[in-house]
């Protein structure tokens, strides 16, 4: 889609702004709507959407592959982790009261990690799904459509 | 009572869309349309789920369905074909069976409690534990996260393995191409052949 100004301009304008939204719906999950599983898909969907006008091959460049590599697994490792981290500090699997001084911050604490390792990791899948599917195709025409 | 009728009147015009939209879908034979339209369908889902005051799951709902799932289904139906092979021909049988699931899951509804009741037999079991210890324990004015996050802190580990093996299982498939698919593919490219 490279003939698309418009397009190509207000998305330039729009992507920090969908990548800001994410990390605000990542961290004010407690709060608000939304959590993890939301703001990695937005966070997701900012690099499709650069993708789509700019091309696969741009945004790999942008989102390489080696991060996806490490991103997908990290993520279950650090809510994982998070359950082992408990476990050590003489709690049981997953019980986040042990984690801090009280355990209201304990909590809070867990909560926190925990939404942020199933946002990495579905920020990585999806990106690395949407890869996976368009990187097969060259570019796509518009009267592909 | 007169936000009751508001209500009512946007209840039954978001599921009017939502069965326009199911019919243009199952009558659509060009995928680029079934596939636009799916989006859509989730989009009304989404609305008619903020109505049911369930804004967490409209989130997710607008995002993966009306999102990702439409790209990721533009995105296989640029691997294949335009339209749909075989035109599906409305057969009586499976009409007369659709028909009969749907007039007893109607029926079924007749003895639910009513919406938001407090006496309902799902609100009585643990939940009331839940909203108490979200808004003592653990303080977290999100109820939803509280207990997505803590008290099913363990189904959430589950889901979040389920995403991972989904997506490690995608990439190996069909993530990375062969290097000499590549080479193919270049020189193919190169030559200004139509691939």
């Amino acid at each position: 889609m490279r003939h698309h100004l418009i397009l190509r301009v207000v998305s330039k304008l729009l992507i920090p702004f969908i990548l800001l939204y994410a990390l605000y719906v990542q961290f004010h999950g407690d709060f608000g709507p939304g959590g993890g599983f939301q703001a990695g898909v937005i966070f997701a969907a900012a690099f499709v959407l650069y993708a789509l006008i700019f091309g696969v091959q741009a945004a790999r460049k942008a989102f390489p592959d080696s991060w996806l590599a490490i991103m997908i697994p990290l993520g279950l490792l650090i809510y994982a982790g998070t359950g082992v981290a408990s476990l050590l500090l003489g709690g049981t699997f997953l019980d986040y009261d042990v984690l801090a001084a009280t355990p209201t911050g304990g909590q809070h604490l867990g909560i926190l990690l925990v939404e942020f390792g199933v946002g990495v990791t579905v920020t990585g899948v999806m990106i690395a799904v949407f890869f996976a599917y368009a990187g097969r195709t060259h570019e796509i025409q518009d009267d592909d459509w | 009572m007169e936000s009751g009728i508001v209500n009512v009147a946007v209840d039954i015009s978001l599921m009017t869309l939502l069965g326009v939209t199911a019919i243009g879908i199952v009558r659509s034979r060009h995928l680029f349309a079934t596939a636009m339209l799916s989006g859509i369908y989730s989009l009304i889902s989404a609305a008619l789920f903020v109505t049911l005051d369930a804004v967490d799951v409209a989130f997710t709902e607008a995002a993966v369905g009306a999102g990702i799932s439409t790209v990721l289904m533009l995105g296989a139906m640029t691997l294949t074909r335009r339209t749909e092979k075989h035109a599906i021909k409305l057969s009586v049988g499976p009409f007369l069976v659709t028909v009969a699931i749907g007039a007893a899951l109607i029926y079924g509804t007749v003895d639910m409690p009513p919406f938001g009741s407090t006496q309902a037999a799902g609100f009585n079991h643990i939940v009331p534990d839940y909203i108490e210890g979200s808004r003592n324990d653990i303080q977290v004015p999100n109820i939803v996260t509280s207990i997505l996050a803590s008290y099913r802190g363990f189904d959430t580990l589950g889901e979040v393995a389920v995403i991972f093996a989904a997506g490690i299982g995608v990439m190996f498939l069909i993530g990375r191409r062969r290097r000499d698919d590549e080479a193919d593919d270049e020189a193919t490219v190169g030559k200004g052949e139509d691939v």
